[in-house]
């Protein structure tokens, strides 16, 4: 087997960055792209939810909800004792506790590619993830305090760009069934893999970009996000292997609780917590965490939920 | 043609900060403005608008000098010390001075 084209366009675009080459793609094509794929990952989860909702699903959804307020406080001690100052600490943790939809999305072709099965309403995890660590990182850093302007934050949190594509995808996945959403099911099959490939190749040349300010953020970040993705991981694996998922969705889930947000949580962290320097935690989600999960981390979680299923 | 002089605000800062800010000129009486994305470096490093999260807005308000300096006091107060932001004033010449 040839090595995985959506991973090679990662490197392509990793690479371009790097040399400085020209290469740009226009701005508006990225969030084309990330609307599609966001739109495309809601649809199909909710398409297979209408086909095998349980009650079983309510309580994991508790449990992964659970996992996101957990993951947090277990970045925040880690920070705290690589002496970053305490609201740098709460911002980068409320990023490692939420969640990355593009990992999540390599994750999902990389299981498909191998005809691993998973649990198809996983994309529903995605949105739950992706709030509670905002919440927690705000009170870690400043405690209840009645400045914080809850109203504009909530605005910003649930009805953020990411979280109400997929939540309206998977509603009107649900709300169509699998028959009708026929004629758009090429956006989660056929399409699904090129607009990966291309949305890809812009994650690498953003990453190689926050590579650049390594420079002036230390090893101390490095370390933080090499290591937190691998407890990150072990948690979520260890949380799927007992909710019983199968092998595919226990790799989801530890590969969800190993990345970094980069599109939600730094526009929630901007508003709450303006102190907080947001050159660290984005170096340390995109440049980072990102890479090192899309090339290394997500056939390491693979083995890791085999292991754990033998 | 008789002109009358107005005060242009000029403010560009981090594209986070849109809805905010708007939402600040309509409480403080500004009587219109107009938003583009913009480019650039600074203090901060350079703001390259690639994409959501380190772009930068450029607002621009025409109106009356003390509404001027009252919004731009408002946001040195509530934004200068944690956001990437400037913000100048400069005289400029309009054809109908009752709009602003």
């Amino acid at each position: 087997m040839g090595f995985d084209p959506i991973v090679l366009f990662f490197i392509f675009g990793l690479i371009a960055g790097l040399v400085k080459s020209e290469l740009k793609l226009p701005p508006g094509l990225y969030d084309t792209l990330s609307i599609l794929l966001l739109l495309a990952i809601g649809l199909h989860g909710g398409v297979e939810l209408a086909a095998q909702a349980s009650p079983a699903l309510l309580g994991q959804t508790l449990a992964v909800l659970a996992l996101g307020i957990a993951l947090p406080l277990l970045a925040f001690p880690l920070l705290r004792a690589l002496r970053f100052p305490r609201v740098d600490a709460a911002s980068i943790a409320a990023h490692y506790g939420s969640v990355s939809a593009g990992t999540f999305a390599v994750v999902i072709a990389y299981l498909l590619a191998r005809d691993i099965v998973f649990e198809s309403y996983m994309p529903l995890f995605v949105a739950v993830l992706e709030v509670p660590a905002i919440i927690v990182g705000i009170l870690l850093a400043k405690g209840i305090r009645r400045d914080t302007d809850w109203k504009a934050l909530s605005h910003e949190v649930f009805l953020g760009k990411s979280i109400m594509l997929l939540l309206g995808g998977l509603i009107i996945g649900v709300l169509a069934g699998k028959e009708a959403i026929a004629p758009l099911s090429p956006l989660y099959t056929s399409m699904f893999k090129p607009v990966l490939a291309f949305f890809l190749l812009e994650m690498g040349l953003i990453a190689s970009r926050h590579l650049g300010s390594l420079r002036t953020t230390g090893p101390r970040l490095v370390i933080f996000a090499l290591v937190f993705p691998l407890i990150g991981a072990v948690t979520g694996a260890l949380l799927g292997t007992a909710l019983g998922l199968t092998v595919g969705g226990v790799t989801v889930l530890a590969t969800l609780a190993a990345s970094g947000s980069y599109i939600a949580v730094p526009a929630a962290m901007r508003l709450a917590l303006p102190e907080a320097n947001p050159a660290l935690s984005l170096t340390a989600s995109l440049g980072i965490s990102f890479p090192f999960n899309i090339l290394i981390g997500i056939p390491l979680y693979l083995s890791l939920a085999e292991w754990l299923a033998s | 043609m008789s002109m009358s002089t107005r005060t242009l605000l000029t403010l560009i800062c981090e594209a986070a900060l849109e809805a905010r800010i708007l939402k600040d000129l309509e409480r403080l009486g500004a009587p219109g403005w107009t938003l583009s994305d913009a480019r650039g470096s600074g203090a901060r490093g350079v703001r390259s608008a690639g994409w959501d999260n380190d772009g930068n807005i450029r607002l621009e308000v025409v109106c009356g000098r003390e509404r001027a300096e009252q919004i731009v006091a408002h946001l040195q107060e509530r934004y200068y010390d944690n956001y990437a932001m400037i913000c100048y004033l400069s005289d400029v010449e309009v054809l109908r001075p009752q709009k602003f």
